[in-house]
């Protein structure tokens, strides 16, 4: 995204576009990363109620990944989360690996 | 031609009073504080018996005065408010908040020394304590010309080539509480100067939702910061305009800062506010003496005119900036700008004397021994303390 220089800012840095920070991407931040094991996931949608920043994809009802470009990696999901008979469906992972 | 106007005997905190009156804010928030409480007490006045169509907020403190000061400008309200020494001091985080939301909020800052020790009497410790905060700053020599700064100040701040909060400087108690003769313009003209005021995407427009106030990091936090220098930048040169329309209307000519006898003056004291008056007769006395002695009395301070300032002193042998606030460990404040102005130049020699603390006097005989101190810097060219404090026992 270019970056506006002093003269483009809108005055007093009003934010003028309802939603836009979906614009502004933070995944970059994140040095743990969400993993979803499918298999282990029971659909209780706990990881979507507790994620700080909406990253949690859902569709039609149903928990269906991460969205990485705002993801901050800060692993709430991963705690809330009950998983399937003690294995979790969402485990930390370091970036880059 | 002048408009009619009324003249009247009256303290500095009423005329104050009297133009926030004419000028009818949509909101006051207020929290009482000596010796500003005299303007919000009449103020309040006025919205209990109807004569305004103002909201009156009672908050419980300075900070909150700010806080909903900036709250109903945001929403779209034209806001005024006043405050005094450790008011102010409380409102300072507030301050900064206002004037980065470029919120043309206009306040009256009754000048009052800060504690400790505490003291309720006049110096300028809490408008040089707040001069860095982003705000416009006008100051006043006696009620006329506080009265017509704060009917000139929403003209300055909503303009829109500055949209930044203006405060409006009075000496406590001796502008403040002193009686004066002075003259007020009519209702309808001080409304006609005025204006109606449109705020720039209020939040009370919920059609547009907007968000204000939100999270700014590093990569865009300078950017912000550049914008509201540049509006600074601005106010000058809409100070002189609406000075100038102001003078039309009242017949009372100001500029960003007053000259007395300075033109082909040698020896040259700079002081703000209610001092200059007294300096003013002193310089009159040492002029038929024979002693070109002149005076500059800023009046705009924030944003400060260093370039037509240091061009009005550069030609002075030797020059005294007086200061009613001390920088503890620094030279006097203004003595600093003062200082910056004259930095380009070869001109006068300069020194510093702290005076008037706390309310202290500055009798006509102080301000003599300060001209003889100038007039024998300006012979030798030489300074003993570059920063004294005058009046004080020793």
């Amino acid at each position: 995204m270019k970056q506006m220089n002093w003269k483009e800012l809108p005055h007093a840095g009003t934010i003028l576009d309802a939603g836009n920070a979906h614009t502004y991407k933070t995944g970059s931040w994140r040095s743990l990363k969400p993993r979803w094991i499918e298999e282990n996931c029971i659909q209780c949608l706990f990881c979507w109620i507790y994620c700080p920043d909406s990253s949690v994809m859902v569709k039609d009802e149903k928990m269906t990944g991460f969205d990485y470009d705002h993801c901050k990696g800060c692993g709430v999901c991963a705690m809330e989360c009950p998983g399937k008979k003690g294995a979790k469906a969402i485990v930390m992972e370091e970036e880059g690996k | 031609m002048p408009t009619a106007t009324k003249t009247v005997a009256v303290t500095g905190n009423q005329a104050v009073a009297e133009a926030l009156r004419q000028i009818n804010p949509d909101v006051v928030p207020a929290y009482p504080i000596t010796p500003s409480t005299d303007i919000v007490q009449r103020f309040s006045e006025f919205v209990n018996n109807g004569e305004v169509d103002t909201e009156m907020i009672l908050v419980e403190s300075e900070h909150s005065a700010m806080s909903a000061a900036i709250g109903a400008s945001a929403a779209g309200g034209r806001v005024a408010t006043a405050t005094s020494s450790q008011g102010m001091a409380l409102m300072w985080e507030m301050l900064f908040i206002a004037s980065g939301y470029r919120l043309p909020i206009f306040m009256a800052l009754v000048n009052r020394a800060l504690s400790a020790p505490l003291n309720i009497h006049g110096d300028h410790s809490d408008g040089m304590g707040m001069r860095d905060s982003g705000w416009i700053q006008l100051w006043s020599e006696n009620a006329q010309e506080a009265y017509d700064n704060m009917v000139m100040a929403p003209r300055i701040a909503e303009h829109m080539d500055v949209r930044l909060p203006i405060i409006v400087c009075l000496d406590g108690f001796i502008i403040s509480h002193s009686i004066e003769s002075m003259k007020y313009l009519p209702d309808e003209e001080v409304k006609k100067f005025v204006g109606e005021f449109a705020q720039l995407n209020p939040l009370l427009d919920t059609d547009n939702p907007k968000s204000i106030g939100a999270l700014v990091l590093p990569d865009y936090y300078m950017e912000h910061k550049r914008a509201q220098h540049e509006a600074m930048l601005k106010v000058k040169k809409v100070v002189q305009d609406v000075s100038a329309e102001f003078a039309k209307l009242s017949g009372r000519k100001y500029e960003i800062f007053e000259t007395y006898r300075l033109e082909d003056a040698e020896v040259v004291l700079v002081s703000l506010n209610s001092a200059a008056g007294t300096i003013k007769d002193e310089i009159d006395r040492y002029r038929d003496k024979g002693i070109k002695a002149g005076l500059l009395k800023p009046r705009l301070f924030r944003p400060f005119p260093y370039e037509e300032v240091g061009a009005a002193l550069k030609n002075a042998k030797a020059v005294c900036v007086m200061d009613r606030a001390d920088s503890f460990g620094g030279y006097g404040p203004m003595f600093m700008e003062i200082a910056s102005a004259l930095y380009p130049h070869k001109g006068p020699v300069l020194f510093n004397k702290i005076y008037g603390l706390g309310g202290r006097d500055l009798m006509p005989l102080d301000v003599d021994q300060v001209i003889d101190e100038t007039v024998e810097v300006a012979k030798t060219g030489k300074v003993k303390m570059v920063k004294e404090y005058i009046t004080v026992r020793n």
